[in-house]
């Protein structure tokens, strides 16, 4: 059994079909990138499984547990920790207490979730900027308070939409260092990315969503060489 | 120092009555200090946790007629409305948290509203308990003297102070203000959004309850019209958090002093009547536009206006 099963899942947002019927699994320990052209329904995919829309149809299990029909806390909870394509970080507070509101999740005292927020914000690069006003950071940083405030809840499994938009090629570099060094910690990680050289290099498998359906599943070498994959790109041109 | 601050404000203010004060000023100084205490509570739900009520009321006159119903139907003192004001109040909270914390924003804003004016109108119509329009009056009064009213108060709000202080410097204080932030991050983050709202209302309600049952016992008289007010309750308690910082542990006191000058001030103007509300009107819009943050929230910004005021 995957870690994370996703089976027969449907969504529909009053006639659109955001996700067709989509089924897939993700390992423990491993990296799965899910790509597809704009509007593919990848982060219709990552708010089903979060629990912030219940599939219209199918089921979603974690560690063998149904987790579709919980509530995003619940599922949270459960493990399951995920960033947002568009960041949200709680603007008027702190780097530093953002991540201690997360932390809190898995303790009780303020001095226990400091503990954890300390080493989330070193591990994630965030540490010089801990008494910011998240509002004022720049994006590159606030893409990384992102992944900051997911993983102080000490999640096993990790879902990462996009968390590398956006970014010059140095943040770019970093970004994907702490990728790396996540997986190292044993967090099983899906995570959304245009950039085809990125999620080639880092995923261990891939599954392309293309309209909401679910067009091919496999290793970076295999979906590179899958004609029907090649088509959904070319017609999308240069939007990677 | 500034550790100490509340402790040496809070022994000031309980030396304030050995200087022999009039009965007057101890009325004026029992209302700021009462103000504040809704004001703290108000704070608690709404600075905090960014769930902005428009109906405190409901809440405040649910403790004074928990203290009024109490003397009045069983005989007992109205005092004993304090203590079983925090479970009717509770009830109350968890009734309408039930039915308005579902609304997000402004519509949380006018259910709230909605609740403080059904129970305004349930006041008045349910006659057997209430005895409506007509009011209950406390007969025997505990003291003719304001002093120990003055200090009941002073403990109350010593007591909300702290309380409010704990909460905010906890996990739940960490967690109401990732509600006010973003509500849908925050349920991501395994917060129970709704379990950490209704937490925040109830303890906001039960704060102002007290308060409530305590304006019973001080004043001796209460009625629907008063203690369920829109304007006089629900919308001064807003504005006594905005003028003063919301989201800030000394706004409520600073905002519940002007407040209460203010309203004395108003009415030695003679002739004024209801107009009297277009003054507070004016001073919100005043005070939304150039100190959003409060008197205490922009006291920054208002330090370098009046340097720059006393440089020019
Ligand atoms: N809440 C919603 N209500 C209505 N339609 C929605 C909603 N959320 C998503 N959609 C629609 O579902 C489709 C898939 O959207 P989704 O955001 O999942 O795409 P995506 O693959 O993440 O795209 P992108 O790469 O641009 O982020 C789109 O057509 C979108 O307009
Ligand atoms: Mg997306």
């Amino acid at each position: 059994m995957s870690m994370l099963e996703v089976k027969g899942v449907s969504r529909f947002f009053g006639g659109l079909a955001a996700l067709t019927d989509i089924s897939f699994g993700v390992e423990k320990g491993e990296i799965l990138g899910l790509i597809g052209p704009n509007g593919a329904g990848k982060t219709t995919m990552f708010n089903v499984v979060n629990g912030f829309y219940p599939p219209s149809r199918g089921e979603v299990y974690f560690n063998q547990k149904k987790i579709s029909g919980l509530k995003p806390h619940q599922i949270c909870k459960m493990g399951v920790a995920r960033t947002f394509q568009v960041v949200r970080p709680l603007q008027r507070m702190s780097v530093l207490d953002n991540v201690i509101a997360s932390a809190f999740l898995r303790v009780k005292s303020r001095a226990q979730a400091e503990e954890i927020a300390f080493e989330t914000i070193k591990f994630t690069g965030l540490y010089d900027d801990r008494d910011v006003i998240s509002k004022g950071l720049p994006l590159g940083k606030r893409k990384k308070l992102e992944i900051a405030r997911a993983l102080a809840t000490h999640p096993e499994m990790l879902l990462l939409d996009e968390s590398f938009a956006g970014l010059n090629p140095t943040e770019l570099d970093e970004s994907i260092g702490i990728i790396r060094r996540i997986k190292e910690r044993g967090i099983t990680i899906m995570i959304i990315e245009h950039h085809m050289k990125v999620i080639m290099a880092i995923s261990d498998r891939i599954v392309v969503l293309s309209y909401g359906q679910k067009l091919a599943e496999g290793t970076p070498h295999e979906i590179g060489n899958n004609p029907l994959v090649i088509e959904a790109y070319l017609g999308e041109a240069e939007s990677a | 120092m500034k550790k100490y601050l509340p402790l040496i404000i809070a022994g000031l203010l309980a030396v304030l009555p050995l200087i022999g004060l009039s009965s007057y000023w101890m009325h004026i100084l029992i209302l700021v200090i009462m103000w504040s205490v809704i004001g703290m509570a108000w704070n608690l739900l709404g600075g905090y946790c960014g769930q902005v009520s428009f109906g405190h009321a409901a809440f405040f006159g649910v403790g004074a007629y928990t203290a009024g119903i109490l003397y009045n139907k069983l005989g007992v003192s109205a005092w004993w409305g304090l203590p079983l004001s925090i479970m009717v109040v509770t009830l109350f909270a968890l009734v309408i948290g039930y039915i308005c914390l579902r609304l997000k924003g402004p519509f949380f804003a006018l259910g709230t509203l909605a609740m403080g004016v059904i129970l305004r109108v349930m006041a008045e119509n349910l006659t057997t308990i209430t005895e409506g329009d007509l009011g209950i009056m406390i007969r025997e009064r505990t003291w003719i003297e304001k002093t120990w009213y003055f200090y009941i108060i002073l403990i109350l709000a010593a007591l909300a102070f702290f309380l409010v202080k704990k909460v905010i410097e906890s996990k739940l204080g960490y967690y109401f203000v990732a509600i006010r932030e973003d509500q849908d991050a925050a349920e991501s983050l395994g917060i129970n959004t709704t379990l950490y709202k209704t937490i925040a209302l109830s303890l906001s309600a039960i704060i102002t309850g007290l308060a409530g049952a305590f304006y019973t016992n001080y004043m001796g008289y209460i009625d629907p019209k008063i203690v369920f007010a829109l304007h006089d309750i629900s919308i001064v308690t807003i504005m006594v958090v905005m003028v003063g910082g919301v989201a800030t542990f000394w706004g409520p006191f600073v905002g519940a002093v002007i407040m209460v000058f203010l309203a004395e001030l108003i009415r030695t103007i003679p002739k004024l009547g209801a107009a009297h509300h277009t003054f507070f009107g004016i001073l919100l819009i005043v005070i939304i536009i150039f100190l959003p943050n409060g008197i205490v929230g922009d006291l920054p910004k208002l330090k370098k206006l009046l340097r720059m005021g006393k440089a020019a």
